[in-house]
Protein backbone atom coordinates (compact mmCIF):
# COMPACT_ATOMS: atom_id res chain seq x y z
CA UNK A 1 0.00 0.00 0.00
CA UNK A 2 1.44 3.17 -0.97
CA UNK A 3 1.75 6.06 1.05
CA UNK A 4 -1.01 8.47 -0.11
CA UNK A 5 -3.47 5.78 0.05
CA UNK A 6 -2.08 5.16 3.68
CA UNK A 7 -2.79 8.44 4.54
CA UNK A 8 -6.11 8.64 2.56
CA UNK A 9 -6.88 5.11 4.88
CA UNK A 10 -6.36 7.19 8.31
CA UNK A 11 -7.82 10.40 7.42
CA UNK A 12 -11.17 9.76 8.53
CA UNK A 13 -10.29 8.32 12.12
CA UNK A 14 -7.99 11.66 12.87
CA UNK A 15 -10.40 13.92 11.41
CA UNK A 16 -13.58 12.56 13.18
CA UNK A 17 -11.17 12.18 16.73
CA UNK A 18 -9.30 15.52 15.83
CA UNK A 19 -12.61 17.65 15.17
CA UNK A 20 -15.05 16.22 17.52
CA UNK A 21 -12.89 15.69 20.44
CA UNK A 22 -9.45 17.60 20.70
CA UNK A 23 -10.73 20.72 18.88
CA UNK A 24 -13.26 20.46 21.57
CA UNK A 25 -10.61 20.01 24.43
CA UNK A 26 -8.96 23.89 23.21
CA UNK A 27 -12.14 25.22 22.62
CA UNK A 28 -12.53 24.33 26.56
CA UNK A 29 -9.64 26.15 27.64
CA UNK A 30 -10.44 29.21 25.63
CA UNK A 31 -13.93 29.18 27.41
CA UNK A 32 -12.32 28.72 30.78
CA UNK A 33 -10.62 32.22 30.05
CA UNK A 34 -14.22 33.63 30.03
CA UNK A 35 -16.76 34.96 32.19
CA UNK A 36 -19.97 32.98 32.70
CA UNK A 37 -23.67 33.94 30.67
CA UNK A 38 -26.04 33.24 34.11
CA UNK A 39 -27.76 31.90 31.19
CA UNK A 40 -25.53 29.28 30.21
CA UNK A 41 -22.57 29.95 28.09
CA UNK A 42 -20.20 32.18 28.28
CA UNK A 43 -19.54 36.32 27.36
CA UNK A 44 -16.64 38.42 26.94
CA UNK A 45 -14.34 39.69 28.74
CA UNK A 46 -11.90 37.54 29.03
CA UNK A 47 -10.73 36.66 32.75
CA UNK A 48 -8.79 34.67 34.88
CA UNK A 49 -11.75 34.26 37.25
CA UNK A 50 -12.11 30.76 36.78
CA UNK A 51 -8.91 29.68 37.66
CA UNK A 52 -8.99 32.06 40.98
CA UNK A 53 -12.13 30.28 41.96
CA UNK A 54 -10.12 27.32 42.69
CA UNK A 55 -8.97 29.07 45.87
CA UNK A 56 -10.76 32.44 45.81
CA UNK A 57 -14.63 33.71 46.14
CA UNK A 58 -15.38 37.27 45.42
CA UNK A 59 -17.57 39.14 48.51
CA UNK A 60 -20.30 42.09 47.54
CA UNK A 61 -17.73 44.10 47.07
CA UNK A 62 -16.11 42.44 44.30
CA UNK A 63 -12.52 41.86 46.71
CA UNK A 64 -11.58 38.47 46.66
CA UNK A 65 -12.21 36.31 49.72
CA UNK A 66 -9.89 33.00 50.44
CA UNK A 67 -12.25 30.21 50.09
CA UNK A 68 -10.89 26.83 50.39
CA UNK A 69 -13.60 24.35 49.48
CA UNK A 70 -12.99 23.95 45.76
CA UNK A 71 -9.59 22.88 46.91
CA UNK A 72 -10.68 20.84 48.94
CA UNK A 73 -13.13 19.33 46.78
CA UNK A 74 -10.04 18.94 44.02
CA UNK A 75 -7.52 17.20 47.00
CA UNK A 76 -10.37 14.73 48.17
CA UNK A 77 -10.97 13.41 44.39
CA UNK A 78 -7.03 12.54 44.20
CA UNK A 79 -6.80 11.26 47.46
CA UNK A 80 -9.98 9.07 46.20
CA UNK A 81 -8.08 8.04 43.31
CA UNK A 82 -4.80 7.40 44.48
CA UNK A 83 -6.67 5.10 47.25
CA UNK A 84 -8.73 3.57 44.25
CA UNK A 85 -5.56 3.01 42.83
CA UNK A 86 -3.85 1.40 45.54
CA UNK A 87 -6.95 -1.23 46.66
CA UNK A 88 -7.14 -2.32 42.88
CA UNK A 89 -3.31 -3.15 43.03
CA UNK A 90 -3.81 -5.51 46.17
CA UNK A 91 -7.11 -6.82 44.96
CA UNK A 92 -6.00 -7.28 41.22
CA UNK A 93 -2.51 -8.26 41.56
CA UNK A 94 -3.04 -11.55 43.49
CA UNK A 95 -5.80 -12.60 41.06
CA UNK A 96 -3.96 -11.91 37.82
CA UNK A 97 -1.67 -14.06 39.06
CA UNK A 98 -3.38 -17.16 39.56
CA UNK A 99 -5.30 -16.83 36.51
CA UNK A 100 -1.77 -16.90 34.82
CA UNK A 101 -1.15 -20.62 36.59
CA UNK A 102 -4.18 -22.15 35.50
CA UNK A 103 -4.48 -23.67 31.99
CA UNK A 104 -5.06 -22.06 28.81
CA UNK A 105 -8.44 -23.16 28.49
CA UNK A 106 -9.16 -22.33 32.26
CA UNK A 107 -7.27 -18.48 31.02
CA UNK A 108 -9.65 -17.71 28.81
CA UNK A 109 -13.06 -18.05 30.56
CA UNK A 110 -11.61 -16.67 33.32
CA UNK A 111 -10.21 -13.46 31.26
CA UNK A 112 -13.94 -13.48 29.45
CA UNK A 113 -15.15 -13.14 33.87
CA UNK A 114 -12.51 -10.46 34.18
CA UNK A 115 -13.60 -8.71 31.10
CA UNK A 116 -17.58 -8.72 31.19
CA UNK A 117 -17.96 -6.01 33.72
CA UNK A 118 -16.24 -3.93 31.62
CA UNK A 119 -18.76 -4.26 29.00
CA UNK A 120 -21.68 -3.82 31.25
CA UNK A 121 -22.89 -0.52 31.96
CA UNK A 122 -21.26 1.77 34.58
CA UNK A 123 -24.68 3.18 35.64
CA UNK A 124 -26.36 0.12 36.37
CA UNK A 125 -23.24 -1.44 38.20
CA UNK A 126 -23.23 1.22 40.69
CA UNK A 127 -26.92 1.44 41.33
CA UNK A 128 -26.34 -2.44 42.27
CA UNK A 129 -24.63 -0.92 45.51
CA UNK A 130 -27.50 1.04 46.23
CA UNK A 131 -29.62 -1.89 46.65
CA UNK A 132 -27.11 -3.55 48.90
CA UNK A 133 -26.05 -0.42 50.91
CA UNK A 134 -29.27 1.49 51.53
CA UNK A 135 -31.61 1.75 55.09
CA UNK A 136 -33.42 -0.77 53.79
CA UNK A 137 -30.96 -3.03 51.66
CA UNK A 138 -29.66 -6.08 51.50
CA UNK A 139 -26.75 -5.98 54.27
CA UNK A 140 -28.89 -3.58 56.44
CA UNK A 141 -31.53 -5.99 55.97
CA UNK A 142 -29.32 -8.70 56.95
CA UNK A 143 -27.40 -7.31 60.01
CA UNK A 144 -31.28 -6.23 61.51
CA UNK A 145 -32.59 -10.17 60.64
CA UNK A 146 -29.19 -11.76 62.40
CA UNK A 147 -29.98 -9.21 65.80
CA UNK A 148 -26.47 -7.81 65.33
CA UNK A 149 -28.22 -4.51 64.77
CA UNK A 150 -31.43 -2.85 65.46
CA UNK A 151 -31.62 0.25 63.86
CA UNK A 152 -29.80 0.63 60.15
CA UNK A 153 -25.84 1.20 59.74
CA UNK A 154 -25.39 4.61 57.48
CA UNK A 155 -23.46 2.21 54.91
CA UNK A 156 -24.52 4.50 52.30
CA UNK A 157 -23.69 8.39 51.17
CA UNK A 158 -19.55 8.56 52.42
CA UNK A 159 -16.53 8.48 51.54
CA UNK A 160 -16.73 4.63 51.74
CA UNK A 161 -19.31 4.01 49.78
CA UNK A 162 -17.82 6.13 46.99
CA UNK A 163 -14.22 4.36 47.35
CA UNK A 164 -16.33 0.93 46.94
CA UNK A 165 -17.95 1.95 43.65
CA UNK A 166 -15.04 3.05 42.63
CA UNK A 167 -12.61 -0.07 43.15
CA UNK A 168 -15.80 -1.95 42.08
CA UNK A 169 -16.06 -0.15 38.57
CA UNK A 170 -12.36 -0.14 37.92
CA UNK A 171 -10.56 -3.35 39.29
CA UNK A 172 -10.88 -4.85 35.77
CA UNK A 173 -8.65 -2.44 34.62
CA UNK A 174 -5.44 -3.45 36.76
CA UNK A 175 -6.25 -7.08 36.77
CA UNK A 176 -5.73 -7.27 32.97
CA UNK A 177 -2.80 -5.00 31.93
CA UNK A 178 -0.81 -7.05 34.97
CA UNK A 179 -2.15 -10.35 33.50
CA UNK A 180 -0.55 -9.38 30.22
CA UNK A 181 2.75 -8.84 31.20
CA UNK A 182 2.28 -11.90 33.74
CA UNK A 183 1.62 -13.91 31.32
CA UNK A 184 5.16 -13.87 29.55
CA UNK A 185 6.55 -15.21 32.45
CA UNK A 186 9.46 -18.13 32.21
CA UNK A 187 8.39 -21.06 34.14
CA UNK A 188 12.05 -22.05 34.43
CA UNK A 189 12.95 -19.28 36.35
CA UNK A 190 10.46 -19.83 39.25
CA UNK A 191 11.59 -23.03 39.01
CA UNK A 192 15.65 -22.34 39.61
CA UNK A 193 14.75 -19.96 42.16
CA UNK A 194 13.26 -22.91 44.06
CA UNK A 195 16.05 -24.76 43.37
CA UNK A 196 18.09 -22.67 44.83
CA UNK A 197 15.79 -22.43 48.04
CA UNK A 198 14.12 -19.22 47.10
CA UNK A 199 10.70 -18.89 49.44
CA UNK A 200 7.81 -18.11 47.86
CA UNK A 201 7.89 -14.76 49.16
CA UNK A 202 10.92 -14.37 47.86
CA UNK A 203 10.43 -15.82 44.21
CA UNK A 204 7.41 -13.45 44.44
CA UNK A 205 9.59 -10.12 45.45
CA UNK A 206 12.84 -11.18 42.62
CA UNK A 207 10.48 -12.58 39.97
CA UNK A 208 7.17 -12.06 40.23
CA UNK A 209 6.64 -8.44 41.10
CA UNK A 210 9.84 -7.49 38.82
CA UNK A 211 7.82 -8.76 36.10
CA UNK A 212 4.27 -7.27 37.31
CA UNK A 213 5.30 -3.80 37.47
CA UNK A 214 5.37 -2.77 33.64
CA UNK A 215 1.91 -4.25 33.77
CA UNK A 216 1.15 -2.63 37.44
CA UNK A 217 1.69 0.77 36.25
CA UNK A 218 -0.39 0.45 33.38
CA UNK A 219 -3.08 -0.51 35.70
CA UNK A 220 -2.24 2.25 38.02
CA UNK A 221 -2.94 4.65 35.14
CA UNK A 222 -5.70 2.84 33.63
CA UNK A 223 -7.33 3.22 36.69
CA UNK A 224 -6.52 6.51 38.33
CA UNK A 225 -7.18 8.43 35.32
CA UNK A 226 -11.36 7.48 34.77
CA UNK A 227 -11.50 7.22 38.87
CA UNK A 228 -9.92 11.04 39.25
CA UNK A 229 -12.90 12.24 36.83
CA UNK A 230 -15.07 9.97 37.99
CA UNK A 231 -19.40 11.05 38.06
CA UNK A 232 -21.29 7.95 39.26
CA UNK A 233 -19.91 6.93 41.73
CA UNK A 234 -20.01 10.12 43.66
CA UNK A 235 -23.03 11.30 42.23
CA UNK A 236 -25.02 7.86 43.40
CA UNK A 237 -23.60 6.17 46.14
CA UNK A 238 -22.18 9.78 47.65
CA UNK A 239 -25.92 11.29 47.25
CA UNK A 240 -24.55 14.63 45.33
CA UNK A 241 -23.38 16.01 48.17
CA UNK A 242 -20.22 14.50 48.70
CA UNK A 243 -18.52 16.19 45.60
CA UNK A 244 -15.65 15.01 43.56
CA UNK A 245 -14.20 16.94 40.54
CA UNK A 246 -16.39 14.91 38.09
CA UNK A 247 -19.59 15.78 39.94
CA UNK A 248 -18.32 19.54 40.59
CA UNK A 249 -17.93 19.75 36.73
CA UNK A 250 -20.83 18.08 36.01
CA UNK A 251 -23.28 20.60 37.92
CA UNK A 252 -21.27 23.60 36.74
CA UNK A 253 -23.05 22.80 32.87
CA UNK A 254 -26.64 22.16 34.79
CA UNK A 255 -27.91 23.59 38.11
CA UNK A 256 -24.82 26.24 38.47
CA UNK A 257 -24.50 27.58 35.28
CA UNK A 258 -20.79 28.18 35.74
CA UNK A 259 -19.33 26.98 32.27
CA UNK A 260 -15.84 28.88 32.69
CA UNK A 261 -15.26 27.30 36.11
CA UNK A 262 -16.31 24.11 34.85
CA UNK A 263 -14.06 24.23 31.41
CA UNK A 264 -11.78 25.52 34.19
CA UNK A 265 -11.47 22.46 36.22
CA UNK A 266 -11.93 19.65 33.11
CA UNK A 267 -9.04 21.66 31.43
CA UNK A 268 -6.87 20.86 34.88
CA UNK A 269 -8.42 17.08 35.05
CA UNK A 270 -7.29 16.66 31.06
CA UNK A 271 -3.97 18.46 31.93
CA UNK A 272 -3.31 15.58 35.22
CA UNK A 273 -4.99 12.89 33.13
CA UNK A 274 -2.37 13.32 29.68
CA UNK A 275 0.55 14.08 32.69
CA UNK A 276 -0.25 10.60 33.85
CA UNK A 277 0.25 9.12 31.11
CA UNK A 278 3.14 10.66 29.38
CA UNK A 279 5.14 10.04 32.82
CA UNK A 280 3.76 6.66 32.24
CA UNK A 281 4.59 5.88 28.63
CA UNK A 282 8.10 7.24 29.21
CA UNK A 283 8.61 5.24 31.84
CA UNK A 284 7.59 1.73 30.35
CA UNK A 285 9.95 2.91 27.30
CA UNK A 286 12.93 3.20 29.90
CA UNK A 287 12.18 -0.03 31.52
CA UNK A 288 11.96 -1.49 28.07
CA UNK A 289 15.39 -0.30 27.31
CA UNK B 1 12.70 -30.35 50.30
CA UNK B 2 11.18 -32.70 52.68
CA UNK B 3 7.69 -32.64 51.63
CA UNK B 4 5.92 -36.25 49.85
CA UNK B 5 4.40 -33.38 46.88
CA UNK B 6 6.94 -31.84 44.03
CA UNK B 7 7.32 -28.10 44.17
CA UNK B 8 3.99 -26.91 41.77
CA UNK B 9 4.48 -22.85 41.96
CA UNK B 10 1.54 -22.63 40.09
CA UNK B 11 -0.48 -23.63 42.83
CA UNK B 12 -0.57 -21.05 45.64
CA UNK B 13 -2.23 -22.00 48.86
CA UNK B 14 -5.23 -19.99 49.44
CA UNK B 15 -5.50 -18.26 46.15
CA UNK B 16 -8.07 -20.00 44.40
CA UNK B 17 -10.28 -19.07 47.33
CA UNK B 18 -9.14 -15.57 47.55
CA UNK B 19 -10.05 -15.03 43.43
CA UNK B 20 -13.29 -17.11 43.87
CA UNK B 21 -14.04 -14.19 46.84
CA UNK B 22 -13.23 -11.73 44.32
CA UNK B 23 -15.57 -12.82 41.24
CA UNK B 24 -18.07 -13.06 44.25
CA UNK B 25 -17.51 -9.52 44.39
CA UNK B 26 -18.03 -8.51 41.03
CA UNK B 27 -20.83 -10.60 40.12
CA UNK B 28 -23.00 -10.82 43.24
CA UNK B 29 -24.37 -7.43 43.19
CA UNK B 30 -25.56 -7.73 39.45
CA UNK B 31 -27.26 -11.15 40.50
CA UNK B 32 -29.29 -9.33 43.29
CA UNK B 33 -30.28 -6.92 41.10
CA UNK B 34 -31.49 -9.42 38.98
CA UNK B 35 -33.64 -11.36 41.44
CA UNK B 36 -34.75 -8.05 43.04
CA UNK B 37 -35.91 -7.35 39.13
CA UNK B 38 -38.28 -10.61 39.64
CA UNK B 39 -39.72 -9.47 43.03
CA UNK B 40 -43.54 -8.91 43.36
CA UNK B 41 -43.35 -6.93 45.90
CA UNK B 42 -43.41 -3.06 45.19
CA UNK B 43 -41.23 -2.88 48.74
CA UNK B 44 -37.78 -3.63 46.89
CA UNK B 45 -36.22 -5.82 49.39
CA UNK B 46 -39.14 -8.20 50.75
CA UNK B 47 -39.42 -10.84 48.78
CA UNK B 48 -43.29 -11.81 47.61
CA UNK B 49 -43.12 -14.41 45.30
CA UNK B 50 -41.46 -14.40 41.75
CA UNK B 51 -43.42 -12.66 38.54
CA UNK B 52 -42.58 -10.62 35.29
CA UNK B 53 -44.74 -7.88 36.19
CA UNK B 54 -42.03 -5.62 36.44
CA UNK B 55 -40.73 -6.49 33.30
CA UNK B 56 -44.50 -5.83 31.64
CA UNK B 57 -44.41 -2.68 33.48
CA UNK B 58 -41.41 -1.38 31.61
CA UNK B 59 -42.91 -2.46 27.92
CA UNK B 60 -45.81 -0.75 28.11
CA UNK B 61 -44.43 2.39 29.32
CA UNK B 62 -43.80 5.03 26.44
CA UNK B 63 -41.17 7.26 27.74
CA UNK B 64 -39.20 4.19 28.59
CA UNK B 65 -39.80 2.90 25.11
CA UNK B 66 -39.17 5.88 23.48
CA UNK B 67 -35.60 6.08 24.43
CA UNK B 68 -34.95 2.86 24.45
CA UNK B 69 -35.67 3.44 20.26
CA UNK B 70 -33.64 6.71 20.54
CA UNK B 71 -30.81 4.62 21.94
CA UNK B 72 -30.93 1.99 19.16
CA UNK B 73 -30.89 4.42 16.58
CA UNK B 74 -27.92 6.54 17.75
CA UNK B 75 -25.79 2.86 18.16
CA UNK B 76 -26.74 1.53 14.86
CA UNK B 77 -25.74 5.04 13.34
CA UNK B 78 -22.68 5.25 15.60
CA UNK B 79 -21.78 1.62 15.12
CA UNK B 80 -21.77 1.60 11.05
CA UNK B 81 -19.47 4.97 11.29
CA UNK B 82 -17.04 3.98 13.68
CA UNK B 83 -16.65 0.54 12.60
CA UNK B 84 -16.09 2.16 8.88
CA UNK B 85 -13.42 4.35 10.21
CA UNK B 86 -12.36 2.22 11.95
CA UNK B 87 -11.51 -0.59 9.61
CA UNK B 88 -9.76 2.18 7.37
CA UNK B 89 -7.92 3.51 10.13
CA UNK B 90 -6.16 -0.40 10.97
CA UNK B 91 -5.73 -1.39 7.81
CA UNK B 92 -3.45 1.76 7.43
CA UNK B 93 -2.03 1.36 10.61
CA UNK B 94 -1.06 -2.11 10.09
CA UNK B 95 -0.72 -2.63 6.43
CA UNK B 96 -0.04 1.23 5.56
CA UNK B 97 3.64 2.82 4.80
CA UNK B 98 2.95 5.53 7.65
CA UNK B 99 6.42 7.58 7.25
CA UNK B 100 5.51 10.18 9.76
CA UNK B 101 3.06 10.11 12.05
CA UNK B 102 2.65 6.97 13.24
CA UNK B 103 2.87 7.54 16.62
CA UNK B 104 0.84 10.50 16.76
CA UNK B 105 -2.20 8.98 14.79
CA UNK B 106 -2.03 6.46 17.33
CA UNK B 107 -2.02 8.87 20.08
CA UNK B 108 -5.06 10.43 18.22
CA UNK B 109 -7.20 7.41 18.41
CA UNK B 110 -6.47 6.33 21.54
CA UNK B 111 -7.72 9.92 23.01
CA UNK B 112 -11.18 8.67 23.80
CA UNK B 113 -9.91 5.90 25.80
CA UNK B 114 -7.65 8.47 28.17
CA UNK B 115 -9.30 11.64 28.56
CA UNK B 116 -12.13 11.26 31.11
CA UNK B 117 -15.21 10.88 30.22
CA UNK B 118 -16.46 14.02 32.04
CA UNK B 119 -13.99 16.24 30.04
CA UNK B 120 -15.36 14.33 26.46
CA UNK B 121 -18.92 14.91 27.81
CA UNK B 122 -18.72 18.58 29.18
CA UNK B 123 -16.09 19.72 26.12
CA UNK B 124 -18.38 17.80 23.20
CA UNK B 125 -21.45 20.03 24.53
CA UNK B 126 -19.33 23.46 24.66
CA UNK B 127 -18.71 22.42 21.27
CA UNK B 128 -21.71 21.90 19.90
CA UNK B 129 -23.54 25.13 21.58
CA UNK B 130 -20.21 27.34 20.48
CA UNK B 131 -21.19 25.83 16.96
CA UNK B 132 -24.67 26.65 17.61
CA UNK B 133 -25.82 22.60 16.50
CA UNK B 134 -28.69 21.73 18.55
CA UNK B 135 -29.61 18.92 16.44
CA UNK B 136 -30.19 16.46 19.35
CA UNK B 137 -30.26 12.71 17.53
CA UNK B 138 -27.37 13.80 14.88
CA UNK B 139 -24.78 15.35 17.79
CA UNK B 140 -25.35 12.49 20.17
CA UNK B 141 -24.96 10.39 16.62
CA UNK B 142 -21.36 12.14 15.81
CA UNK B 143 -20.85 12.19 19.64
CA UNK B 144 -20.40 8.30 20.05
CA UNK B 145 -19.14 7.90 16.89
CA UNK B 146 -16.32 9.28 18.10
CA UNK B 147 -15.85 7.48 21.61
CA UNK B 148 -16.88 3.95 19.47
CA UNK B 149 -13.51 4.17 17.01
CA UNK B 150 -11.13 3.03 19.71
CA UNK B 151 -13.09 -0.16 20.98
CA UNK B 152 -14.00 -0.78 16.87
CA UNK B 153 -10.16 -0.59 15.99
CA UNK B 154 -8.70 -2.66 18.55
CA UNK B 155 -10.07 -6.31 17.67
CA UNK B 156 -9.32 -5.27 13.96
CA UNK B 157 -6.07 -4.65 14.39
CA UNK B 158 -5.09 -7.37 16.22
CA UNK B 159 -6.69 -9.36 13.92
CA UNK B 160 -4.72 -7.53 10.97
CA UNK B 161 -1.29 -8.69 13.23
CA UNK B 162 -2.17 -11.83 13.86
CA UNK B 163 -2.95 -12.86 10.59
CA UNK B 164 0.37 -11.63 8.82
CA UNK B 165 0.52 -10.54 5.46
CA UNK B 166 1.78 -14.23 3.62
CA UNK B 167 -1.88 -14.60 1.48
CA UNK B 168 -2.44 -10.78 0.81
CA UNK B 169 1.90 -11.29 -0.51
CA UNK B 170 0.45 -14.21 -2.16
CA UNK B 171 -2.48 -12.76 -3.78
CA UNK B 172 0.29 -9.66 -5.26
CA UNK B 173 2.36 -12.36 -6.49
CA UNK B 174 -0.90 -13.73 -8.66
CA UNK B 175 -0.85 -9.84 -10.38
CA UNK B 176 -4.75 -8.93 -7.91
CA UNK B 177 -5.15 -5.34 -8.05
CA UNK B 178 -5.14 -3.33 -4.42
CA UNK B 179 -8.91 -3.37 -4.47
CA UNK B 180 -9.45 -7.18 -5.59
CA UNK B 181 -7.06 -8.00 -3.08
CA UNK B 182 -8.85 -6.35 -0.08
CA UNK B 183 -12.45 -7.78 -1.40
CA UNK B 184 -11.18 -11.23 -2.45
CA UNK B 185 -8.23 -11.90 0.14
CA UNK B 186 -8.07 -9.34 3.43
CA UNK B 187 -11.91 -8.22 3.68
CA UNK B 188 -12.71 -11.84 4.22
CA UNK B 189 -10.45 -12.85 6.78
CA UNK B 190 -11.09 -10.02 8.32
CA UNK B 191 -14.81 -10.30 8.65
CA UNK B 192 -15.41 -12.10 12.10
CA UNK B 193 -12.94 -9.38 13.27
CA UNK B 194 -14.98 -6.13 11.78
CA UNK B 195 -18.00 -8.18 13.23
CA UNK B 196 -16.59 -8.35 16.82
CA UNK B 197 -15.81 -4.64 16.72
CA UNK B 198 -19.44 -3.49 15.37
CA UNK B 199 -20.63 -5.72 18.01
CA UNK B 200 -17.99 -4.02 20.43
CA UNK B 201 -19.01 -0.48 19.41
CA UNK B 202 -22.83 -1.51 19.79
CA UNK B 203 -22.74 -1.69 23.02
CA UNK B 204 -20.46 0.91 24.28
CA UNK B 205 -23.05 3.30 22.41
CA UNK B 206 -25.64 1.50 24.04
CA UNK B 207 -24.27 1.84 27.20
CA UNK B 208 -22.92 5.18 27.35
CA UNK B 209 -24.61 7.59 30.05
CA UNK B 210 -22.43 10.53 31.08
CA UNK B 211 -22.00 11.88 27.35
CA UNK B 212 -25.21 10.85 26.44
CA UNK B 213 -26.80 13.05 29.34
CA UNK B 214 -24.40 15.81 29.05
CA UNK B 215 -25.01 16.24 25.22
CA UNK B 216 -28.80 15.04 24.88
CA UNK B 217 -31.13 17.24 24.96
CA UNK B 218 -35.18 17.15 25.95
CA UNK B 219 -36.25 15.07 22.23
CA UNK B 220 -33.57 12.98 22.75
CA UNK B 221 -33.31 11.32 25.68
CA UNK B 222 -31.49 7.80 25.46
CA UNK B 223 -32.43 4.78 27.76
CA UNK B 224 -29.30 5.00 30.09
CA UNK B 225 -30.19 8.14 30.72
CA UNK B 226 -33.72 7.79 31.29
CA UNK B 227 -33.27 5.47 33.79
CA UNK B 228 -30.73 7.43 35.45
CA UNK B 229 -33.67 10.20 35.92
CA UNK B 230 -35.76 6.81 37.32
CA UNK B 231 -32.61 6.07 39.86
CA UNK B 232 -32.89 9.70 41.34
CA UNK B 233 -36.48 9.37 42.61
CA UNK B 234 -35.54 6.45 44.25
CA UNK B 235 -35.11 2.82 44.18
CA UNK B 236 -38.36 1.13 42.25
CA UNK B 237 -39.01 -2.18 40.73
CA UNK B 238 -39.13 -0.91 37.43
CA UNK B 239 -35.59 0.70 37.77
CA UNK B 240 -34.29 -3.05 38.16
CA UNK B 241 -36.41 -4.38 35.45
CA UNK B 242 -35.35 -2.17 32.66
CA UNK B 243 -31.79 -2.25 34.50
CA UNK B 244 -31.86 -6.02 34.14
CA UNK B 245 -32.69 -5.91 30.55
CA UNK B 246 -30.00 -3.57 29.42
CA UNK B 247 -27.59 -5.81 31.39
CA UNK B 248 -28.97 -9.03 29.57
CA UNK B 249 -28.41 -7.25 26.42
CA UNK B 250 -24.41 -6.50 27.04
CA UNK B 251 -23.62 -9.76 28.00
CA UNK B 252 -25.31 -11.40 25.01
CA UNK B 253 -23.97 -8.95 22.87
CA UNK B 254 -20.73 -9.18 24.42
CA UNK B 255 -20.49 -13.45 24.36
CA UNK B 256 -21.80 -13.06 20.41
CA UNK B 257 -18.79 -11.06 19.83
CA UNK B 258 -16.38 -13.14 21.41
CA UNK B 259 -17.56 -15.97 19.58
CA UNK B 260 -18.05 -14.37 16.10
CA UNK B 261 -14.46 -12.71 16.71
CA UNK B 262 -13.17 -16.23 17.78
CA UNK B 263 -14.87 -17.98 14.28
CA UNK B 264 -12.13 -17.82 11.22
CA UNK B 265 -9.30 -18.24 14.08
CA UNK B 266 -6.97 -20.11 11.90
CA UNK B 267 -8.01 -19.29 8.27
Amino acid sequence: MGPNRTYLLIAPAMLVIGIFMVLPLFLAVAYSFMTANPYGGVTAPATFDAYLQFLYQRDFDDGLVFSPSYALIILRSIYLAIATTAICLVLGLPVAWYIVCQTPERRRILLFAVTLPFWINTLIRTYCWILILRDEGLANGALRHAGIISDPLPLLYNDGSILLGLVYTFLPFMVLPIYSTLERIDPRLIEAAHDLYASRAAVFRRIVWPLARPGALAGATLVFAPALGSFLAPDLLGGGKKLLIGSLIQMQFTSSRNWPFGAALSTVVTVVVLTVFVIRSRKAQEERR
Amino acid sequence: MTGAKPFDWRHTPGLSAYTALIFVFFYAPLLILVIYAFNSSRLVTVWAGFSFKWFVAVANNNSIRDAAFNSVIIAIVATIASTAIATAGALALERGRLRFGRSAATALIAMPLVVPEIVVAITTLIFFSGLGMHHGLINLMIAHTVFCIPFALLPIQARLRDMGGTLEEAGRDLYADEWRLFRRVTLPLLLPAISAGAIMAFVVSLDDFLISMMVSSAGSTTLPVYIYGMMRLGVTPEVNAISTILLAVSIVFVAAALLVGRRNRFA
